[in-house]
């Protein structure tokens, strides 16, 4: 227990665990709803652009947290309108802005020579180094998300299962489809400093497949899949701190062996 | 008195570049009509559905759904709409039979009594994916009754499915007619099946059929067609 606590010793750490609270409620959040889309691709291509983001704040002095939730929002919405325009499927979208997103960051990386190693941090995540600001950002974006979540819920729900029937009963899909993107740009953007552009898909993917395989209803699912992520975040945390091992990496190592108990403890169930 | 008109086509020109689909649709169908769409692949059921369902808007011509031209329309609750692959999309997650009826109304007591209607009160906490093709549509009915439709749209409800379903399945929607007077649309490719079920059949084939026949409170232009019995 003392392991714990002592962490809490260090400003840095109750900072790092309270951005990696918030991001590992609304991850797994939004990622639910990514799978039954059958769009979790869109996590990592967001990601790829959140980099430009970084790139652009670096650049221009902002914090990079400001830029790269613009960046990934315009991104988002761009997306949406392909997709609900054009004859371009979502997966050939986002196979598109994944390199493009990287190009344009290594590009501006290489224009302004001498930030590598801080968007280094960007790529892998550097859960110890968010500051005050960052967490009071992370605290009122991530409540805003989880509150729209909540308000909207029923709405976010048809539209993601069944857009066709949603429309049909007078639901304001693309409006709903918009916000929605805005809000896996805001849930990237926030998530990066914890896990990393690299690994934001996996925190937002794999505790919900975790969930789905074992509990029985959508929204059962959502709670044990917040569960898993806090789990996998904190757990992540302590042990990355103990072993000296990068926070981003170990939290997502932590998410894929809890999916491999659940699985073993499925199919024990099914003998 | 006049029986209230439901759905109201007039003149409906719609076309993809310059392939026309549908070409000077006329179409009525009042309350209590159980009309069958029927059409080849391309034919332009699906147009006319995504038309009648606001998803796409006719480059010329009038919509009216319940005598309100479909822009001021605002009562979609009225309408309950059934897509062909409604279960396909959901295989994949954990969602329960209730949830899925909750998507359109959240009352406890109104999903149930949706559910009861289709006979499926007892699947209610099972996972949809756990069901058969059949039950899982009798579970997309409910969701779409659960707001108490006037109108129900069904979109190739019997595709893929085995003679038993099918039986079942047109003696639920008979239910639904005239137990629950509720007024239906079902689309299909399958004339031969339909026909011995609905009140009137509109065929859309612009193709093969003759212009102009006035049957089943149903009068056509160009691209439709209707087979009373």
């Amino acid at each position: 227990m003392h392991l714990v606590t002592d962490l809490f010793q260090y400003s840095f750490m109750v900072r790092a665990f309270l951005a990696g609270v918030i991001v590992a409620i609304i991850a797994p959040l939004i990622g639910s709803f990514l799978v039954v889309r059958r769009i979790s691709f869109i996590a990592d291509a967001l990601s790829h652009v959140a980099l430009t983001g970084v790139a652009i704040g670096l650049l221009i002095g902002v914090n990079p947290l400001i830029t790269t939730i613009f960046c990934t929002i315009i991104t988002a919405y761009i997306i949406e309108e392909i997709r609900s325009s054009e004859h371009i499927s979502a997966e050939s979208i986002l196979a598109m802005i994944l390199p493009g997103g990287l190009a344009l960051a290594l590009i501006l990386m290489s224009v302004a020579n001498g930030f590598n190693a801080n968007l280094f941090s960007y790529l892998f995540g550097s859960i110890t180094t968010v500051t005050q600001q960052d967490v009071w950002i992370i605290v009122a974006l991530g409540v805003g998300i989880v509150s729209v979540l909540l308000l909207f819920y029923r709405q976010f729900t048809y539209t993601s299962f069944d857009e066709e029937s949603a429309r049909a009963s007078g639901i304001p899909v693309r409006l709903v489809n918009q916000v929605f993107m805005a809000l896996i740009a805001l849930t990237v953007s926030l998530a990066m400093k914890v896990v990393g552009a690299l690994l934001i898909g996996a925190l937002m993917i794999i505790p919900v497949i975790t969930a789905m395989q074992i509990v029985k209803g959508f929204k059962v699912s959502i709670i044990f899949s917040v569960i898993t992520a806090l789990i996998s975040v904190m757990g992540g945390l302590v042990f990355s701190y103990y072993a000296n091992l990068p926070a981003g990496a170990t939290i997502v190592i932590v998410s894929i062996l809890i999916f491999i108990i659940t699985s073993f403890v499925r199919k024990a169930g099914y003998r | 008195m006049t029986t209230p008109s439901i759905i109201s086509l007039r003149n409906i020109v719609f076309g993809y570049g310059d392939e026309k689909v549908l070409d000077g649709l006329n179409t009525e169908i009042v309350q209590g009509d159980f009309v069958g769409l029927v059409g080849h692949n391309g034919s332009g059921k699906s147009t006319l559905l995504k038309i009648i369902l606001g998803v796409l808007q006719p480059q010329k011509g009038m919509v009216k759904l319940f005598g309100v031209p479909i822009e001021k329309f605002t009562h979609w609750e009225k309408i309950g709409y059934i897509p062909q692959k409604a279960g396909l999309a959901v295989s994949h997650v954990p969602i329960t039979v209730e949830e899925v009826v909750k998507m359109e109304k959240t009352e406890e007591r109104e999903v149930d009594e949706a559910l009861a209607a289709v006979d499926m009160l007892i699947f209610k906490k099972k996972l949809l994916r756990e069901l058969s093709g059949g039950q899982q549509q009798r579970v997309f009915i409910a969701r779409a009754l659960v707001k108490n439709p006037q109108l129900l749209i069904l979109d190739e409800p019997t595709v893929g499915v085995d003679i038993q379903t099918q039986e079942k399945f047109y003696a639920l929607m008979q239910k639904l007619n005239h137990t629950f007077h509720l007024t239906l649309l079902l689309v299909s490719h399958d004339i031969h099946t339909i026909s011995h079920q609905v009140h009137c059949v509109m065929q859309l084939d612009k193709k093969t059929i003759p212009y102009e026949t006035n049957t089943c409170r149903i009068t056509h232009s160009h691209s439709t067609h209707a087979l009373s019995h």
